[in-house]
């Protein structure tokens, strides 16, 4: 099957609201197909991957750690915009060390997480072939 | 052109149920192909065939099931959504060990690979949503 | 390669709207549908920021979405394009690519 750019955008809170969870089960299912998968978090998207969520008191099962398996998954693509991070007063050390390793360059493990700004978000857009949004 | 249509929304709750038919209508007035509609998150709930609306309301269900008909439309509802939500076709039913069925005739249940394969194959994946 | 973006939040209600015309590029265009279509008249806290985006992007809005909430086409911006489903329809033809700002 051919091979297509897909982006999954996620702007949204994870449990306020089950799109963040359902988004990822998305993507999983989306790399089983090995498309060119790319995640894009800006607005409230970016609470999704912060570190240190506890669930405990809500009732719900806390899935950030499904996140940390996306590079397992050859997902290694999660832009993450740098606006949104300073609007909520949140800098790139309040996210989750989310890795892949690079099979070419000796199973190195690099950070999925990349830093853009809006206007290389908006660039990063343009160039999907299929964009998903939740 | 081929369309692949997700519908992210139950019926009545919010508008992009209604939008995603008046689309799919306008889609195939103009000869456009639709290659699949999938529902997912609270979308599945336009697949049950147990709303009644007030008489002079829509049933946004019985239109889906009636256009599939027509046009020989592939309605999948998600799987994984549905067991969440409660939409069961009678085999699915018969598996959960539950006593009753509720999805409309011209639906189906089957995995999240449908949408990504509607993704790869349609010209066009147009999501509508909350 | 130019991108159809779908916009149906009221830019009076949520940030939505924001981000879009933040991430849209130029030669881009921008379709109003359900609770959004009330962005597309003119005299509103947000018609600037939608005149701005017009430089460069075209806007449409869906026309049953803007008179179902009681606003009639002479109120819209000028500029801005109404358009039927069919018009929807044709614009997720002319544009390549296809997002959905939920």
């Amino acid at each position: 099957m051919a091979t297509k750019k897909f982006m999954f955008v996620n702007r949204k809170a994870p449990y306020g609201t089950v799109y963040a969870l359902e988004s990822l089960e998305v993507v999983l299912i989306a790399a089983a197909f090995d498309q060119d998968i790319s995640l894009a978090f800006i607005d409230d998207g970016v609470y999704q991957i912060t570190k240190g969520q506890d669930t405990t008191g809500i009732g719900q099962k806390n899935f950030s750690n499904a996140y940390k398996a996306l590079g397992d998954y050859d997902i290694s693509k999660m832009y993450v915009e740098k606006e949104s991070l300073e609007e909520r007063g949140l800098t790139p050390d309040d996210l989750m060390n989310l890795v892949w390793e690079d099979e070419d360059d000796d199973y190195k493990e690099k950070s999925s997480i990349i830093l853009v700004n809006r206007e290389e978000m908006a660039a990063v857009m343009a160039e999907q072939e299929v964009t998903l949004s939740f | 052109m081929k369309y692949t249509i997700m519908i992210n929304e139950g019926p009545y709750q919010h508008q992009s149920a209604d939008s995603a038919l008046q689309f799919t209508r306008a889609l195939l007035e103009k000869g456009h192909e639709v290659f699949r509609v999938f529902f997912y998150h609270d979308g599945v709930n336009n697949g049950t065939r147990l709303s009644v609306p007030p008489g002079d309301d829509r049933l946004i269900q019985k239109e889906w099931s009636e256009l599939a008909k027509e046009h020989e439309l592939d309605l999948v509802i998600c799987i994984a959504a549905a067991q969440r939500r409660g939409l069961m076709d009678a085999d699915e039913a018969k598996r959960q060990g539950l006593d009753a069925d509720n999805i409309i005739e011209g639906f189906r249940i089957s995995g999240l690979g449908q949408l990504i394969e509607g993704g790869i194959q349609s010209d066009r994946t147009i999501v509508f949503g909350d | 390669m130019a991108m159809l973006h779908i916009v149906n939040k009221s830019p009076f209600e949520k940030v939505t709207f924001d981000s879009c015309l933040g991430h849209a590029s130029a030669g881009d265009s921008i379709l109003m549908i359900e609770d959004a279509a009330v962005g597309a008249i003119d005299g509103t806290v947000f018609a600037d920021k939608l005149k701005a985006a017009m430089a460069d992007k075209s806007v449409y809005v869906l026309v049953g979405d803007l008179t179902a909430r009681g606003l009639s086409e002479d109120r819209l911006i000028d500029g801005v394009k109404a358009v039927d489903y069919a018009g929807f329809v044709d614009l997720t033809v002319d544009n390549e690519k296809t997002q959905s700002w939920l």
